[in-house]
């Protein structure tokens, strides 16, 4: 078994105990709740876009200190990038938090926003915690596709 | 770690030593440091059980109630032995009284599509509580929304306990159906079943008690208790999954018209119409869970070796044991359970998501449960999204509470500090 500190490192613990963004937008463009009826996980993901771009990316819930954690850093990557770079984040963020094939290398800026989210890929070790790394970003996509739409884990 | 206080000295009534019975478990020579507590979800099996299936095969297969060969015959002995063990267990009156199903969750579901559906009427009511398992909520909602009956829920008053006065305003004319928990499976609260089916009776309704975590830790006595219908799954009653049974008085059963349709249950067919066997074998429709019948016979005995008594007083005194250990944890709250808290202890420490925890817990070989348990509308009321679950079985003794303790510690050291 993996040292549980491969799990929760240092960075986890804390985005877990003081999550950044952690606040609802009053008017945003698009907005998603992710649901995870395993463990009764909600997260609502906020966005504003303007244009192409994330503006601003917001996020509010109760959920264990993963998908607080993971929600929280994904908001702090998020902001400033475009629509499809959030896309490709995630698409690359999954892959390896699920121990998948990663795809092709992400472009610089974008590699260097991945390595701030690698501690959470430490999940892949523990599948039944997978999820609590990705709700939030399968809220994302599902704001980003519908604006105030539902999505759970299941 | 383990405050000297709170030592109770084993073995314990009637010679009861829970290591000895570990050793009887061979889950916890292929795991030797497994603290297990999570019986509550699905209990460890005995060896003996676990050899009576292997050696059923092995020796005496072969299909029930059917060959003239001598080896059905003998099969169908075995099977009908452990329909007998069941009566024994429940103290029916009649072994036709014993339905094997494949656990509590089909047992209910039987009772609600052919009991409910032939006797109740829209306007009807079944009352249930705030204390219930999924189970014993999500069939009687199929069955609202299938005849128009009414689903009425009993509240719990502030202790987690079932407020009886409640309980017995909501009782009506209307009332048709108490379906109710023996033992809260999420929070260990014990129901006091004599006063509710004397109540229930009372005003001319049926009871079905959901004994699921009752039947490995209380004596069951369905005369007694005078109730309706009584259901236990196998599974955490130390016997194999996929088995369970619903006792049902015969009566009942007798005026029930079969819920499932195909062999086994039947006593002539043609094409035009088909006529049914009488209970029990009415409610069992195609080739039974034989092995599983027969493994639950053998866990019976192994419950009835080690006596119901001793593992009452067994689990009474390690709940007590648990409660004062875990209160002396900072930011542990114990989810309450009412007057009296059997075998389950469920909680939550502040600040700690209960899946970090359990998965903290994990790392220190402990298993428990975190989740809603099955029971969401009740860690709802409660003000929880989630618990953290530890539940007892026989082979667990003061040691595991311990390292429970320690591993707890260990959490609040790694998220609260």
């Amino acid at each position: 078994m993996m040292d549980l500190r491969e799990l929760y490192q240092d960075i986890i613990l804390d985005h877990g105990r003081h999550p950044r963004n952690f606040r609802a937008i009053e008017h945003p463009t698009n907005f998603a709740q992710g649901h995870n009826p395993l463990c009764g996980d909600r997260v609502t993901v906020y966005l504003t876009l303007d244009g192409d771009r994330i503006a601003d990316v917001s996020f509010q819930g109760r959920g264990c200190a993963i998908s607080t954690a993971a929600a929280s850093l994904m908001t702090e990557v998020l902001k400033g990038k475009t629509v499809a770079e959030a896309r490709a984040l995630f698409a690359q963020f999954h892959a390896r938090a699920t121990g998948g094939e990663p795809g092709p290398d992400l472009p610089e800026p974008l590699a260097e926003e991945m390595e701030r989210l690698e501690p959470l890929t430490g999940v892949k070790a523990y599948p039944a915690r997978v999820k609590c790394a990705t709700l939030s970003w399968h809220a994302l996509e599902a704001a980003l596709k519908s604006p105030g739409a539902t999505v759970k884990t299941e | 770690m383990r405050p000297a206080s709170l030592r109770t000295v084993y073995p314990g009534p009637g010679g009861f030593d829970p290591q000895e019975i570990k050793r009887e478990f061979p889950i916890f020579a292929s795991n030797p440091g497994l603290v297990f507590l999570d019986s509550g979800a699905s209990a460890q099996k005995p060896r003996s059980v676990i050899d009576r299936i292997s050696n059923y095969y092995s020796t005496d297969y072969a299909n029930v109630h059917r060959g003239v060969y001598r080896l059905s015959a003998r099969s169908t002995e075995l099977f009908e032995e452990a329909r007998e063990k069941m009566r024994a267990f429940l103290n029916a009156a009649d072994s036709r009284e014993i339905v094997f199903v494949r656990g509590a969750t089909e047992g209910i579901n039987l009772v609600a599509q052919s009991w409910g559906a032939t006797f109740l009427k829209p306007g009807d009511e079944v009352l249930i509580s705030e204390l219930e398992h999924h189970s014993n909520i999500v069939p009687w909602q199929i069955l609202r929304d299938r005849i128009g009956i009414r689903l009425v829920v009993a509240p719990i008053d502030a202790t987690g306990g079932l407020d009886l006065a409640a309980f017995e305003a909501l009782l009506s004319p209307r009332t048709r159906l108490v379906a109710m928990t023996h033992l809260a499976n999420a929070t260990g609260a014990l129901v006091p079943i004599e006063t509710i089916t004397r109540l229930a009776h009372r005003h001319g309704a049926k009871v079905l008690i959901d004994g699921c975590q009752a039947a490995p830790r209380l004596s069951v006595d369905v005369q007694a208790l005078d109730c309706d219908f009584y259901v236990f799954s196998g599974h955490k009653t130390y016997g194999p999954t996929g088995i369970g049974v619903l006792y049902g008085r015969y009566e009942l059963l007798s005026e029930m018209p079969p819920w499932q349709g195909g062999g086994e249950m039947i006593l002539n067919v043609t094409f035009e119409k088909s006529e049914f066997q009488d209970p029990p074998h009415r409610f069992e429709a195609g080739t039974p869970d034989i092995s599983g019948a027969i493994g639950l016979g053998t866990a019976i005995d192994f419950i009835e070796e080690l006596g119901r008594d001793n593992i009452l007083e067994h689990e009474e005194a390690l709940t007590g044991y648990g409660v004062d250990r875990l209160s002396r944890i900072p930011d542990l709250r114990l989810v309450e359970a009412g007057q009296r808290r059997l075998g389950i202890l469920s909680f939550d420490l502040e600040g700690v998501h209960p899946h970090d925890l359990a998965q903290v817990l994990d790392q220190h070989e402990v298993a428990v449960r975190a989740g809603h348990h099955c029971a969401q509308p009740l860690v709802e009321k409660l003000g929880l999204a989630a618990t953290t679950r530890a539940s007892l079985g026989v082979y667990n003794d003061e040691s595991d509470i311990d390292r429970l303790a320690e591993a707890l510690e260990a959490a609040r050291e790694m998220f609260l500090r």
